[in-house]
């Protein structure tokens, strides 16, 4: 990918217009998420960057709405209510998630594209009708507006995540490290425990950060499930969004993109100690 | 006019009789009851004044927790959905008109005895006589009357100092160039463009339903079709108005008195052709004793006299009760005279329109399709 | 013995070392083997089947359900049985007693004005019809053969008697319209009133019924004789079309009776701008066509979010697989952020940079690009959407193109120039080529999700850039035609699946990867 020295003009301008334009692309990712970290400092009710915020004036800038994020009960019972419903779900997900994978990744499984296909299909179909379908029956057998209702959807949603990490590091795992256990005497959940688990750990791990985040993030859902008592952060920022526009908004999201940077990166350290572990270079 | 009852009653508000406030009085006891309510409200300035002039005061006084649900634009589908699963996440329910009345049809909200089980008037007359004209079925304690009105930026340079005072004006883009936001349903949207199309108040309702009469209403807004951002929650204009979006839209008029007075923005009310509606609780079927003693004790305390007038001291909405009319006074923080900002201040009714609920209820999903046809065009 | 065990191991099947045949001892384990894998996944498969696979099956099922008409008022369905639509609405008097009977029951119930709204998404009117008739129908002076009856007979008053008349199978035999609307009596009473049906006296609608019973010729043991020929009597349909006049006509008829099943095929029909007509299904008036459109443009929307993704993913994902690892896992990174980064961060950051007083306006203002006057309308239209989401779905695409990319070796482009092809040549016969699976794979991933985004285009759509999701939200939340919700669902689900097979088929679920 590096230039040859004996590039052409053509070549030269064609090398570094492709950068610009790649530069510009990324921006276009970025700049959005960027741009949400000075306006939540603006010391004024408004959306806009104020003057004094371009002049780079102290005046311009304040911590007022985080003050009202970490102390008004309308962000803190939701930020809250998303603290209690994300693990719960996360841990459900885990469990039975990486039960399954393991299950999925044995040589003879019968109709294991069928029930693969059934185990990915929350991630697959539009939220709108999970979250039709869930209100309809869920009203039907009364988890409607209730903490399990909402936490056995998310569990539900954030499953997919699950089984594909897992089975992604299923699939180079080494079975005869099983037979190798086995012949040394130990039984099927002592090696699962022992020889397996530890190797694929960092999948289960970054499957649970994504079961969390989906969780954590979810809106849709919650909107059509919940009640009262489970409005969740999301929940919050959507009703916000729609109904008053307040710049606490803009200091909430700060704090998830903080969050997802933190998360970003423990799934990062995850990766590079997995291919440490299967003897693969660190990239 | 049902409402002229209300209406003639604020003309007193006007007057010096209200200084006096009851503070912290004392409120019987309650028992059997459950420690715990949840409220579904709108959300916005409309929830802080319930919260301000009753939820508040409430909890001080009984030490009962009390949470809110901004879910009231959805209030029937969540009951019914509560309903069905068995399961009464709510305690008490704010509602439209329109809305209680398909609850109440339902069988999905209790029914009330109004002189039984609510406070009597400070003037001691009874509850169904306070409250008169606004009990329109059994199931609904009205709380207030609001308007859906227009608002405008004072501040527009294009206008070259003309000010709108004739609801057309929405519909005149040359003297008055400029985004407008209106609501996406076509409730009060073909009302106001018919009228502005020349037909009669009195009319109004057989032309729509004559051959070809929502065309008309429609052909009318098509005019404007092109310049209008369409709304669906109603915080939505005074946010659209404050950041310079549009130059005037439809919206409660509450809404717009927060914009304006609380928050200092360049806002001012277009008082032509004011849609009256009545807002107020439900009690949802489905609760248990506790919970329902509960319910009962707080609407009680909720919508007696003062707690009516009380409200509008934070909120331009005109109070249900006869009673409280004489009681609204000025404004708790900003101080002002709240009387020229209520729909029901005769300087602000020279028009005005009552929704014919029998009417959407029929053609509401006919005309709804035909709308959105319309929009999506 | 062990000879013999010898001579049979050379001529049957080959043994395991404990005698059974290798065979059924293989077989045994790959049984084993399966039952343990079955084992495994099983709980999940369970969870999955009650919290997610029930629901959407529940939602098929209430697109076509449709027991309230044939709940609400039995009788009547029944009596239009035999009632042929082209011959205009019903005249006979028996129709409209069975309505009548119908009505009383369901008043009592609250259960007609659920019906009112049910047929009003058929007919406009039905639900003040409904409701107007439902609260006079109680009123009706059908009492004066209540009155007669008593008149004739105190025992007609004793609500004892009636339950010990009742009770008798030959009573019951002859007094048919009798039986049916004392039984539906008797249940209300316990039902709704919480009261002994033998302790009290049935309603005007039983007498009624009693009345036409008699009336048909019917002489019953065990009761009082009477004789009602030269009774007072009320015509029952002219008090209906006192009521309303609606009820001289013929659509309301006709939809109680096209819609007496207990399936529907209607909210489907509606989903599709159709509707039940005099002659089977036909389109609705053209200015009432919203599913329809609704569809195409989700389509449209859809396809174009789709192909500006790949516009802007491609080079994105084509630096990053030409990049030594250490740069490559940094821009890898740098495009996970979004990916990680809320849903609803994104959207309000959108709605921050896309309005008209907003960022990007500004930016381009100050920059002298676009005049003061004329800024750019980016927000609540298809721009905001496309805008929006692409920004959103992106990683969706790149994320597969990157690993397909990953895969091409470089040395194919460097042979194809060698060999004296062009810089876009040797692009486009030889690279590209090998990069479409990633393409394809990234379109259908991404073309999937953004078929169904509901949020995004609520918040930033306005109204020429919203979605049908956004339409079976209002269906749920507003409207409440939980009917014709499930049924533009379905449709939706059934899009989605198709897309799902064909990605499955393509890539294999197997190979959805999920970045780093």
């Amino acid at each position: 990918m590096n230039l040859p020295v004996y590039a052409t003009a053509g070549q030269r301008v064609w090398y570094y217009g492709f950068r610009v334009i790649c530069g510009l692309i990324y921006f276009f990712l970025l700049a959005p998420i960027i741009v949400i970290i000075p306006l939540s400092f603006n010391a004024q009710d408004f959306f806009t960057f104020t003057p004094e915020m371009l002049r780079l004036d102290p005046a311009g800038y304040s911590t007022k709405h985080y003050v009202d994020f970490f102390t008004n009960p309308d962000w803190q019972g939701p930020l809250w209510n998303s603290l209690a419903i994300a693990p719960v779900a996360t841990l459900i997900a885990v469990t039975l998630g990486t039960l399954a994978a393991v299950g999925l990744s044995q040589s003879h499984v019968p109709f294991r594209r069928a029930i693969m296909a059934i185990l990915i299909s929350p991630m697959i179909v539009p939220l709108i009708i999970s979250a039709a379908g869930m209100y309809f029956f869920y009203s039907r057998i009364g988890l409607q507006g209730t903490y399990w209702g909402v936490v056995l959807a998310h569990a539900a949603l954030g499953i997919p995540f699950v089984i594909i990490t897992v089975t992604a590091t299923l699939v180079s795992f080494d079975r005869s490290l099983v037979r190798a256990a086995a012949m040394m005497g130990a039984g099927p959940l002592w090696t699962f425990f022992k020889v397996q688990m530890p190797l694929i750990m960092p999948g289960v791990v970054a499957g649970g950060l994504f079961a969390f985040v989906t969780s954590f993030d979810e809106v849709v859902v919650v909107l059509f499930l919940g009640a009262a008592g489970q409005k969740t952060l999301p929940w919050q920022m959507f009703t916000g969004l729609r109904e008053q526009i307040s710049p606490t908004i803009l200091a909430a999201a700060t704090v998830l993109i903080v969050v997802s940077v933190v998360l970003l990166a423990t799934l990062e350290i995850l990766r590079r100690r997995s291919e440490r572990l299967r003897g693969m270079s660190p990239g | 006019m049902k409402l002229k009852h209300l209406m003639g009653a604020t003309v007193l508000a006007v007057g010096p009789l209200c200084g006096s406030m009851a503070f912290a009085q004392d409120i019987a006891e309650c028992e059997n009851c459950s420690d715990s309510m949840v409220l579904m409200s709108w959300g916005g300035a409309y929830q802080a004044s319930q919260t301000a002039a009753y939820a508040e005061p409430y909890a001080a006084l009984t030490g009962v927790n009390i949470t809110w649900d901004e879910g009231s634009n959805e209030a029937v589908a969540k009951l019914r959905a509560a309903s069905e699963a068995g399961n009464m996440t709510y305690d008490l329910i704010d509602v439209e008109g329109p809305d209680s009345q398909r609850a109440c049809d339902e069988g999905l909200a209790v029914e009330i005895d109004f002189d039984e089980q609510l406070a009597a008037g400070a003037d001691g007359s009874t509850p169904t006589a306070d409250f008169g004209p606004s009990i329109i079925n059994d199931c609904f304690v009205p709380q207030i009357v609001f308007s859906t009105t227009f608002g405008y930026r004072t501040d527009i340079a294009e206008w070259n100092g003309a000010v709108p005072d004739d609801l057309c004006d929405v519909f005149d883009l040359t003297t008055f160039p400029g985004m407008r936001s209106l609501e996406s349903r076509p409730k009060k949207n073909l009302e106001w463009a018919l009228l502005c199309d020349g037909v009669a108040q009195a009319d109004l309702y057989d032309v729509l339903s004559s051959e070809g009469g929502v065309d008309r209403a429609l052909a009318k807004l098509d005019t404007i079709k092109n310049d209008v951002i369409w709304w669906s929650a109603g915080a939505e204009t005074p946010q659209l108005l404050a950041d310079g979006e549009v130059v005037m839209g439809s919206t409660y008029n509450g809404r717009l008195f927060a914009a304006a007075a609380e928050q200092g923005q360049p806002i001012a009310t277009l008082w032509d052709w004011q849609v009256f509606d009545f807002d107020g609780w439900i009690v949802p079927e489905g609760l248990d004793e506790a919970r329902m003693n509960r319910v009962m004790h707080f609407l009680n305390f909720a919508t007696d006299t003062q707690r009516l007038a009380d409200q509008a001291k934070y909120i331009s909405y005109g109070p249900a009760r006869a009673s409280s009319q004489p009681l609204v006074s000025t404004h708790a923080t900003l101080g002002i005279e709240m009387a020229p900002f209520m729909p029901t201040n005769p300087a602000n009714q020279k028009n005005f329109l009552v929704n014919n609920i029998e009417w959407w209820a029929d053609n509401q999903d006919e005309v709804e399709a035909k709308f959105q046809a319309w929009l999506s065009q | 013995m062990a000879g013999a065990r010898n001579i049979q191991a050379e001529t049957g099947p080959m043994l395991a070392a404990d005698g059974r045949p290798l065979k059924d001892s293989l077989n045994r384990a790959l049984r084993r083997q399966k039952l343990r894998a079955l084992l495994l996944i099983s709980p999940l498969l369970l969870f999955i089947m009650l919290t997610f696979v029930a629901p959407i099956a529940d939602m098929l099922f209430r697109s076509v359900e449709n027991q309230i008409v044939q709940e609400t008022i039995p009788r009547t369905v029944k009596a239009l049985e035999g009632w042929d639509p082209s011959t205009g609405a019903p005249h006979d008097e028996a129709t409209f007693a069975a309505l009548y009977t119908d009505l009383v029951i369901a008043e009592e119930y609250k259960a007609h004005t659920r019906l009112g709204t049910r047929l009003n998404y058929e007919f406009g009117g039905a639900s003040s019809l409904f409701r107007g008739t439902g609260r006079e129908v109680g009123k009706w002076p059908t009492e004066v053969y209540t009155e007669q009856f008593v008149a004739s007979d105190p025992a007609y008053r004793d609500g004892a008697a009636w339950a010990l008349w009742m009770a008798d199978p030959s009573v019951r035999a002859v007094l048919p319209l009798t039986a049916d609307a004392y039984d539906a009596w008797a249940l209300m009473t316990v039902v709704e009133k919480d009261d002994v049906p033998a302790e009290e006296q049935p309603l005007d609608f039983v007498y009624t019924a009693l009345y036409r019973d008699l009336a048909a010729g019917a002489l019953p043991q065990l009761m009082p004789a009477v004789d009602v020929d030269n009774w007072d009597s009320v015509a029952i349909r002219d008090l209906f079309l006192e009521e309303d006049a609606a009820w001289g006509e013929l659509p309301v008829w006709q939809a109680m009776k096209s819609y007496g099943g207990n399936y529907t095929a209607g909210y489907f029909l509606n989903a599709v701008d159709m509707q039940i007509g005099a002659n089977g299904p036909e389109m609705r008036a053209e200015d009432e066509r919203v599913y329809v459109t609704l569809f195409i443009r989700t389509m449209i929307l859809s396809i174009t979010i789709t192909a500006t993704c790949i516009l802007l993913g491609y080079p994105v994902a084509w630096l990053m697989a030409n990049l030594p690892a250490r740069s490559a896992n940094l821009l890898m990174i740098l495009v996970l952020l979004p990916f990680w980064t809320s849903l609803l961060v994104r959207t309000s950051a959108w709605k921050v940079l896309l309005q008209q007083q907003g960022v990007i306006n500004d930016t381009l203002v100050w920059l002298g690009l676009v005049d003061d006057a004329n800024r750019l309308v980016l927000i609540n239209n298809e721009a905001g959407t496309i805008i929006a989401m692409t920004h959103i779905l992106l990683p969706f695409m790149i994320l597969p193109l990157y690993s397909v990319m990953k895969t091409i070796p470089p040395s194919y482009l460097r042979a194809a120039k060698s060999l004296g092809a062009t810089n876009w040549t040797a692009f486009w016969r030889v690279y590209f080529p090998q990069s479409v699976p990633g393409i394809g794979a990234g379109s259908i991933l991404v073309f999937i999700l953004a078929i169904g985004y509901y949020i995004t285009p609520e918040l930033v759509g306005g109204n020429k850039g919203v979605f049908i999701s956004n339409r079976i939200a209002y269906h749920i939340g507003t409207s409440l035609n939980w009917g014709l919700a499930a049924a533009l669902g379905t449709i939706l689900l059934v899009i989605v699946l198709v897309l799902y097979w064909v990605y499955d088929r393509v890539v294999g679920i197997d190979n959805v990867k999920l970045g780093g």
